[in-house]
């Protein structure tokens, strides 16, 4: 007998039957989440399309404001205010307002993600929740309302690219290079309609595991799947995910292998995510706004990890530093073990946990002209405020050397220059 | 007689409508000003109902947006051609109503002069006319409802689902 990929084993046991890559099936997900910014929509989609004034399963609706978090202006306090006054309406429970952080991280941290459950998402970057093995895909409104309203949706199972990285990060290589690393190989579509399945991560945290899902949407993939081997105990595996070793390959699309050992920090150039180099191919691109945050890096192990190379040193005069936080946890935690007193310390300037300036509508939006360095998962024109400024992707590590010296910077090169101490270093 | 509008490869949403045009931040009526706004400023001051877009491959890459296709949809596009639609965008599109073929049109130029007729199955080309193929069973059982909840609320039920008695 054939193995099974993640995806058709969990698909198979939502769908009731045993289905592969290709059927489409109809399934009842265990969560559906709703973020601020499309809220509006579904709701109007509920009420005015499908006539639907309570939610047959409240219970398996999350809602999260973290798109605009605070409001930014009168138009988004108001459709704030509305969906809170239907959250209560609908008698949902699971609703994280203002400040408790991004809907992806939360609802990894609320373990309302798990292995072997399925989570949509009015969010592209749902793929999120394979961080924990659950089967997280993006969805729109109509999608969104049709699954809260019927509390069931449609969905193709996948194929499958399996991914197997072998070796270990060494000279300033981080799960953030290895993401773009995969979207440099398959490129903006290469994963269209695939879920992406990674093998050989069990020494990776649930953070980093993160990291990885969220960015299989930049290479256009459904899912991003981690062999949940390794996962802390609060995300138990369920038997039935266990994969049987017994049962043959399964049946991939593709299949290929990435070593660490080889892998150098890697930089995603405007204005496409897939248009990545290794950092060492770049020339000196200074910058001006240095920015860490967002579902793929805005969490304490992120900002833990510029903490520790600017410690005792000072951002480059000219440079701005946000640092937003992924999370209240992510928060909490940053300042419990003094990472937040070390970057404040340094220069950088806090932001409220949420999205902040990623999509570009508040809290740091980008000028014309302005070049960023970003942790986040896109660096399209206009993602960030002006069409006219430009995005580069990197790894946290890559946003601390950057802040130190105003240009995009391997992290190894400023380890070296520290010995030195140089102004600004 | 509707013209062609030309777009690259990798069209991400953010092109079709910034995150800063949605309608959380201004307001629904607004949409159909705003398609294309930064990538082509000319595209919603003069597209006609009808015309249609094609790109290159992977085509609405990018968020999961419906405010992107629904804007198209507003301003009256008639279909989309490309080699390769992203995931999320095409079933955005579908739910929608509008129409997407996975077809390599590209050797059609920007302004070029079409004639599109989907209860024919075709676009006529000053060159010639192509016979557009015909979508699966689920899709066709979709656009002819005129969306994926007009379908629903008509069957109570997804195409293609058992219904559990
Ligand atoms: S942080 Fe950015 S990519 Fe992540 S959910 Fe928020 S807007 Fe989307």
């Amino acid at each position: 007998m054939n193995g099974r990929t993640l995806s058709e084993i969990i698909l198979s046991r939502a769908a009731g039957r045993s289905v592969a890559s290709g059927e489409v099936v109809t399934l009842e997900p265990d969560v559906v989440m709703v973020h601020d910014s499309i809220a509006p929509s579904v709701i109007k989609i509920l009420r005015e399309q499908l006539h639907v004034d309570r939610l047959p399963h409240p219970d398996r609706v999350a809602v999260a404001v973290d798109h605009v978090a605070p409001a930014a202006n009168l138009a988004t306090a108001e459709a704030q205010a509305k969906l809170r006054t239907w959250v209560a309406e609908q008698g949902i429970e699971t609703f994280f307002d203002t400040g408790r952080g991004i809907a992806h991280q939360v609802l990894i941290e609320e373990r309302l993600a798990r292995p072997g459950r399925i989570v949509i998402g009015s969010d592209s970057h749902s793929t999120a929740y394979g961080a924990v093995a659950a089967f997280g895909t993006g969805m729109g409104a109509t999608d969104i309302a049709l699954a809260l309203a019927s509390g069931r949706t449609w969905m193709r199972v996948p194929e499958t690219i399996r991914i197997d990285v072998v070796g270990q990060f060494r000279a300033g290589a981080r799960p953030k290079d290895l993401a773009l690393a995969v979207v440099r190989r398959l490129r903006a579509d290469g994963g269209t309609y695939t879920a992406l399945e990674y093998h050989g991560l069990a020494d990776l945290s649930v953070g980093a595991r993160t990291t990885l899902s969220t960015m299989a949407l930049e290479a256009g993939a459904k899912a991003g799947l981690i062999d949940p081997a390794g996962l802390p105990s609060a995300y138990p595996v369920p038997e039935w995910l266990q994969t049987d070793p017994t049962a043959g390959e399964p049946s991939y699309r593709e299949r290929f292998t990435i070593d660490l050992d080889a892998m150098r920090p890697q930089i995603a150039v405007p204005d496409t995510v897939d248009n990545v180099v290794d950092l060492s191919e770049l020339g000196r691109v200074p910058v001006d706004v240095v920015y860490l945050g967002t579902c793929t890096n805005g969490r304490h192990e992120d900002m833990a990890a510029a903490a520790a190379m600017l410690e005792g040193r000072r951002i480059a005069r000219g440079v701005r530093m946000m640092v937003v936080p992924a999370s209240r946890e992510a928060l909490q935690a940053a300042i419990a073990d003094g990472t937040l007193a070390t970057l404040v310390a340094a220069g950088a300037t806090i932001g409220p946990p949420g999205c902040g300036a990623c999509i570009g509508r508040h809290l740091g939006v980008l000028a014309a002209g302005e070049t960023c360095l970003f942790t986040g998962n896109r660096n399209f024109r206009g993602r960030m405020g002006s069409p006219d400024a430009r995005i580069y992707l990197g790894s946290p590590e890559v946003a601390a050397a950057t802040a130190l010296t105003g240009y995009v910077c391997d992290p190894n090169e400023v380890a070296i220059d520290a010995v030195m101490a140089g102004e600004g270093v | 007689m509707a013209r062609v509008w030309r777009f690259d490869t990798d069209v991400n949403t953010d092109q079709i409508l910034p995150g800063r045009y949605a309608p959380y931040m201004t307001s629904e009526a607004e949409l159909r000003k705003y398609p294309f706004i930064e990538a082509r400023p000319e595209f919603a001051k003069t597209v006609q109902p009808g015309d249609v877009i094609v790109a290159g491959p992977n085509f609405g890459c990018g968020s999961s947006r419906e405010y992107a296709p629904q804007s198209l949809k507003m301003v009256g596009v008639g279909a989309i051609f490309s080699p390769l639609f992203a995931r999320i965008f095409y079933r955005n599109a579908l739910n929608l109503g509008l129409p997407l073929f996975e077809l390599d049109l590209t050797t059609l130029a920007d302004g070029a002069d079409v004639d599109l007729d989907l209860d024919g199955g075709t676009l006529a080309h000053a060159d010639g006319t192509i016979t557009l193929p015909t979508p699966p069973e689920f899709l066709r059982e979709v656009r002819a409802a005129g969306g994926i909840i007009p379908y629903f609320r008509e069957h109570g039920r997804f195409p293609g689902e058992e219904v559990v008695a």
